[in-house]
């Protein structure tokens, strides 16, 4: 076995763990710090398969700065005292034979899949580092909907402060 | 060795457990990070696919599912704002005022 091998076991196992405990932990403010250690352990994942660039967005945008998003909301509005909230839904029974029977599927197509072999360790560079490759082809090939990202995050800022404006105060 | 299947199976396992968060909880803010899962359970997989057939067009479309994904959190949380305001509740079983 070796370092590539288990430098993935590990950070399989943390992601797999810390993401059932951030889906089963009755208070929201310890789901979002249980989703942190998840997603750094994610962005591993994304350099042991040559993806550097996105590893390190991975860590700057969803570990970051959206963990903190939520952090704040669950911080101002002390949404972890509402009742009613901690007890699981009536459905997870039903829920939980669901979400085995999917799981198994899947790993079933991905274990009977047409892709044979082990990963090529070379990776993709064929034209300088990973982001030398990813900064191209985001600004030849893929201009416009890179322009249409921007586009969009504007679009979604506004909304999202006229959303959470405070009706009727000036 | 590690090969694709290991990706996709960890990949599978990942969203699955977003799935089964939105359909146990009843909290809105455990199903948004939920839904952030599943994002990342599909980011893992189009990595892993774009590793596998070495072209980077894969990673590309993994940054704009993280603009998305970055779009949903702030508009979803800024809806969630809204709706504690007016009906100091975040039980989505309680949020039922559009039902027939």
């Amino acid at each position: 076995m070796g370092l590539h091998d288990v430098m993935f076991y590990y950070f399989a196992a943390v992601v797999v763990v810390t993401a059932l405990l951030a889906v089963t932990r009755p208070n929201p403010v310890h789901a979002v710090l249980f989703l942190i250690p998840c997603f750094f352990h994610v962005a591993g994942l994304f350099v042991l398969l040559k993806a550097e660039f996105l590893a390190v967005i991975q860590i700057l945008v969803p570990a970051g700065a959206l963990m903190v998003l939520y952090i704040f909301v669950v911080f101002l509005f002390n949404l972890y005292d509402v009742k009613g909230i901690k007890a699981a839904h009536r459905q997870s029974v039903l829920a939980g034979i669901v979400a085995i029977a999917m799981v198994l599927m899947l790993a079933v197509l991905a274990v009977s899949s047409i892709f044979p072999g082990p990963f090529q360790e070379l990776a993709v560079k064929t034209a300088g580092d990973n982001t030398a490759v990813v900064g191209g082809a985001l600004y030849t090939t893929f201009l416009f909907p890179f322009e249409l990202a921007s586009l969009v995050l504007l679009v979604v800022m506004f909304g999202a402060m006229v959303l959470a404006r405070r009706e009727g105060k000036e | 060795m590690i090969s694709l299947t290991h990706y996709l199976v960890l990949s599978a396992i990942l969203f699955t457990i977003g799935v089964a968060g939105v359909l146990m909880r009843r909290n809105i803010i455990i199903i948004l990070l939920s839904i952030e899962l599943m994002l990342t359970a599909v980011n893992l997989n189009f990595i892993a696919f774009s590793n596998y057939v070495q072209n980077p067009v894969g990673q590309v479309f993994v940054f704009f599912v993280m603009t998305v994904a970055a779009a949903e959190t702030a508009l979803g949380l800024a809806i969630v704002v809204a709706m504690f305001r007016n009906l100091e509740t975040v039980n989505v079983d309680e949020i039922n005022q559009m039902k027939g």
